[in-house]
């Protein structure tokens, strides 16, 4: 069955299996920076922006979200260009393997769309569901609060 | 304290903006036509034989490529572990065997086109059992009559087979048993400290191809590329030579990855079929048939004079090594070597080890070593000498911990499996440590005081760590650097970045040693074809082993730089010279030639020659870094639950060559520790499923537990390290348990005996005291 979503503002269409899980699908079709392992929804590391929100990829069937806007991680910036909170995650010393990265920032990402200015605890409660076992959080909180600050002096 | 450019300094992680970006690759990250896909069947009884087993079925499964087990595969008994070699693990495995030592051990596997075909033609293999009793105990274990796990003839290394003893250890220095009875005060007591996984988020994962010239490329995440290269070698009776190794971008590690789990397998399938050939673990894979700490129980009894002076320390260790004894000595060794030689004042020691094999999943190399699990007990004991003494936590700790200028009979007694190397300390910070983490806890406003909010009650503890830096004479790492006409510098070495910021840590050694920036350094790695050999990523080498021959190989290339500056400025005396900002100044002269016109000079014009260096090292030396364990915690009397409030450690690692990087590994490790004390569990059926194999129910920590955490690093420096430092990986993750321990005895006057310090046993320990 095809399915078409927009990925990263690029419409294409997507060959799918039934009952296949985007994860699957964005990982066969090269999109290669979607982690992800646990296929339970448990670790976040597969988070990707759905219409502007973020999902774990790994439970949401590829089907369902047909026509939808996809979001990964290379949608929000670039090694030339990147958006603050990349920047900010590197200056902070939040990536260590950098493998639960991508989900973490896109749900940050998510955060600050909303709550341009979260408190500790917002942070908190918001990347509860995305598993470091690298960093212990601390310099992802201070990454995010970091990101809230130059985006709010416009440094986009 | 020397005047550093770049050392010192949080010059960004190189890879971190292209992981943040979603450009890096790691090892799945890629894709080939033909790509066999890999899965594996397992057993399902914890002691069996294959009486026969039949894949016709499978074999026969459209999309199938190969379907192999004992019968079709090579027979060469090894270690998984990846150390140096000659390996100090037992053989005692193959790469597909009949006999069945646990619920998870390798069975089959099959290569499809792909993983959905695998995992179908799995459900067709028949697999005839005869099952054997199993022994899921330790105690019981070793017992005479206890079923008997490694019978096979070939096994090679292990200590006593007929008691299921890999390993056996015992250290002497002078006679506990007269110290004991010469002390005023002898406490003794029992901790028993839990399987564990290491949870990286990226598990094991494997491609495997042939190159152009059919030799076998393996791409792996792995912490050890050239110990990956000799032990497939070695199981496919292979040379060498025909194989290379690529460590590209690491999802974490944390000793999981010390092993070779899937490298021989995928190999093997792509020598047999030419295709290339890939294997991933599930996340149960990951926590059942990887590898997991050592549960160990461990029992320290300490005899101390009136003044607090500890006369005589026994450790008794017995460890669980699973069903194969990789690292079981070793790790065992550490449980005394990284912890006993911190009190170095008793006259009279002991160390004694057990290492049993059991019906129950393998356990490996895990952050901390042996170490996590010594002090687990160790430093709970230490405070109970105090309670007796009447002396406080802090008191006995300054009285009995070593310092700078002192050593321990132990580090020269006891080693990585054999004798150790005697270390004098030149750099310990470790009083200044407890003073600072006192301070910033509140300890002397909070100890003793059980401040009571209901059913709550606050408590705060202590303890006190040391680890090393390498394993001293034996390993070794090796890096090269060569020049090119704009004074970049390509840095070729074996050191094995798993997500720690190594990589980044060389740039900095090049960038102070070459005068030079850190973004003039071209960084490739971990490439068993293309840099020189290093151990890899373990034992807390990276900053001081790898980090040490990145520094060797840049102050030859510094020798080589003033042999052309001498030329060029018709000077001869290179002590005249200052190497900065990119050029070479001579002082005498006031003469200055910049390292791009050197590059040119020597690459273009006269005397052409290639400026570049190796430079290896391996050290009598192996600096431990120290760290003071600081918590406080509130105790619900009425659930049994523990929240750490704030967790406060000071950290000497030398000088701290990147501070960010160093507090990343501070922070990593601490929490890493804290959901170890409590909440991470195996739990076991009677049979011996693991049955917690998913994050729902293995806890590993979310921001949401996280403590305020104070890292406080104070800086000393280490002589024998690069530019002053010592490695600091490891230590951070001993804390937790007992500090923890010591904290609830604070508030509540209990221990919990059984880590993880879950509700249920804090409850039990309260009820039992009254
Ligand atoms: S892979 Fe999706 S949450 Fe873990
Ligand atoms: S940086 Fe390694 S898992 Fe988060």
């Amino acid at each position: 069955m095809k399915v078409c979503y927009s990925v990263n503002g690029k419409k294409k269409e997507f060959e799918i299996k039934a009952g296949e899980v985007l994860l699957d699908v964005l990982r066969r079709n090269g999109y290669f920076e979607v982690k992800g392992n646990c296929y339970m929804g448990t670790c976040g590391a597969c988070t990707v922006l759905i219409d502007g929100l973020p999902y774990t990829s790994c439970t949401m069937l590829a089907a369902k979200v047909d026509g939808s806007e996809i979001t990964t991680i290379k949608g929000i910036g670039t090694l030339q260009k990147p958006h603050p909170l990349q920047k900010a995650f590197v200056e902070k010393g939040a990536v260590q393997c950098g493998f639960c990265t991508p989900g973490i920032i896109l749900v940050a990402y998510a955060l600050l769309k909303n709550n341009p200015d979260p408190t500790d605890d917002d942070i908190k409660k918001m990347l509860d569901g995305n598993l470091c076992r690298c960093t212990g959080y601390v310099q992802q909180i201070e990454a995010v609060k970091l990101a809230a600050k130059m985006l709010k002096k416009g440094d986009e | 304290m020397k005047d550093f450019k770049h050392i010192g300094t949080s010059t960004d992680k190189i890879d971190a903006l292209s992981l943040a970006t979603g450009q890096s690759m790691f090892v799945d990250d890629i894709s080939f036509p033909n790509m066999l896909h890999v899965k594996f069947l397992y057993s399902s009884y914890a002691h069996a034989i294959i009486e026969d087993i039949d894949t016709t079925l499978a074999e026969k499964h459209p999309g199938v490529e190969m379907v192999l087990t004992y019968k079709n595969t090579s027979r060469v008994i090894h270690t998984t572990a990846g150390q140096g070699w000659p390996e100090p693990s037992p053989y005692d495995t193959y790469m597909f065997n009949k006999k069945m030592r646990y619920i998870g051990d390798r069975v089959a596997a099959v290569a499809a086109e792909t993983e959905e075909i695998a995992r179908e033609a799995l459900k067709l293999i028949k697999v005839q059992y005869k099952v054997l009793p199993a022994v899921l105990d330790m105690e019981d274990a070793m017992k005479d009559g206890a079923p008997i796990i490694h019978d096979e003839p070939e096994i090679k290394g292990a200590y006593d087979i007929k008691h299921n003893l890999a390993a056996h250890i015992l250290v002497k220095v002078g006679d506990v048993e007269k110290g004991f009875a010469e002390s005023d005060v002898v406490v003794e007591d029992t901790f028993e400290v839990p399987y564990a996984q290491h949870c990286p988020i990226e598990p094991h994962v494997t491609i495997t191809y042939l190159d152009e010239y059919g030799r076998i490329v393996i791409r792996t995440s792995t912490q050890v590329p050239f110990h990956v290269r000799r032990i497939v070698a070695q199981v496919l009776d292979i040379p060498v030579q025909k194989i290379r190794v690529i460590k590209p971008r690491i999802g974490g590690g944390f000793g999981v990855k010390q092993e070779i789990i899937l490298e021989d397998v995928c190999a093997y399938i792509t020598m047999k079929t030419g295709k290339p050939a890939r294997a991933l673990f599930t996340r149960e894979e990951e926590f059942v048939s990887s590898r997991t700490r050592h549960q160990m129980k461990v029992n320290v009894k300490i005899g101390a004079k009136k003044d607090g002076i500890f006369n005589a320390i026994r450790m008794y260790v017995l460890s669980n090594t699973g069903a194969y004894g990789t690292h079981a000595l070793t790790v065992a060794s550490n449980a005394g070597s990284k912890t006993l030689p911190l009190y170095n004042k008793a006259p009279n020691v002991e160390y004694i080890a057990d290492v049993v094999y059991t019906n129950l999943p393998i356990a490996g190399a895990y952050r901390g070593y042996g170490a996590t699990q010594g002090y687990a007990c160790l430093e709970q004991v230490v405070d109970e000498v105090a309670h007796k003494l009447e002396l406080t936590p802090l008191e006995i700790r300054k009285k009995n911990h070593i310092k700078s200028g002192e050593t321990s009979p132990i580090f020269r007694a006891l080693g990585e499996g054999r004798e150790g190397v005697t270390q004098y300390m030149q750099s310990c910070a470790l009083d200044e440590l407890i003073e600072k983490g006192a301070k910033e806890i509140g300890w002397f406003e909070k100890y003793g005081k059980k401040t009571r909010n209901g059913s709550k009650v606050r408590g705060i503890g202590m303890s006190i760590h040391m680890q090393g830096s390498g394993i001293p004479l034996v390993d070794m790492g090796a890096a090269t650097l060569k020049m090119n006409e704009d004074a970049s510098f390509n840095l070729m070495y074996g050191g094995t970045d798993l997500g720690t910021g190594l990589d980044t840590i060389v740039t900095q050694i090049v960038a102070e040693t070459l005068g030079i920036k850190p973004e003039q350094v071209i960084v490739y790695a971990a490439d068993t074809d293309l840099t020189p050999f290093d151990v890899g990523a373990y034992a807390s080498s990276g900053t001081f082993i790898s980090g040490g021959a990145v520094l060797r190989a840049a102050m030859k290339i510094r020798e080589q730089i003033f042999e052309v500056a001498k030329e060029i400025f018709g000077e001869y005396d290179e002590r005249d010279f200052v190497l900065e900002d990119g050029k070479v100044t001579s002082k005498k002269t006031g003469k200055s030639v910049t390292l791009s016109e050197i590059a040119y000079q020597t690459l273009y014009v006269k005397n052409q020659h290639q400026i570049a260096a190796t430079g290896s090292m391996v050290s009598p030396y192996s600096p431990p870094p120290f760290a003071a364990h600081f918590v406080e915690i509130e105790v619900d009397e009425e659930t049994g639950i523990i929240t750490p409030i704030k967790y406060v450690t000071a950290v000497d690692c030398g000088t701290p060559l990147n501070p960010e990087l160093v507090r990343g590994q501070i922070i990593g490790a601490l929490v890493n520790g804290l959901s170890y004390a409590l909440s991470e569990e195996y739990k076991f059926t009677d049979s011996g499923r693991m049955v917690s194999s998913n994050f729902m129910e293995y806890r590993i920590p979310s921001t949401r537990d996280i403590p305020e955490i104070v890292p406080i690093v104070v800086r000393t420096y280490e002589p024998t390290g690069p530019y002053g430092a010592k490695s600091v990986a490891e230590i951070n993750i001993n804390g937790p348990i007992p500090a923890i321990g010591n904290a609830l005895y604070d508030a509540l006057g209990v221990r919990v005996h059984k880590v993880p310090y879950i509700p249920e046993r804090v409850l039990e320990a309260i009820r039992s005291k009254k």
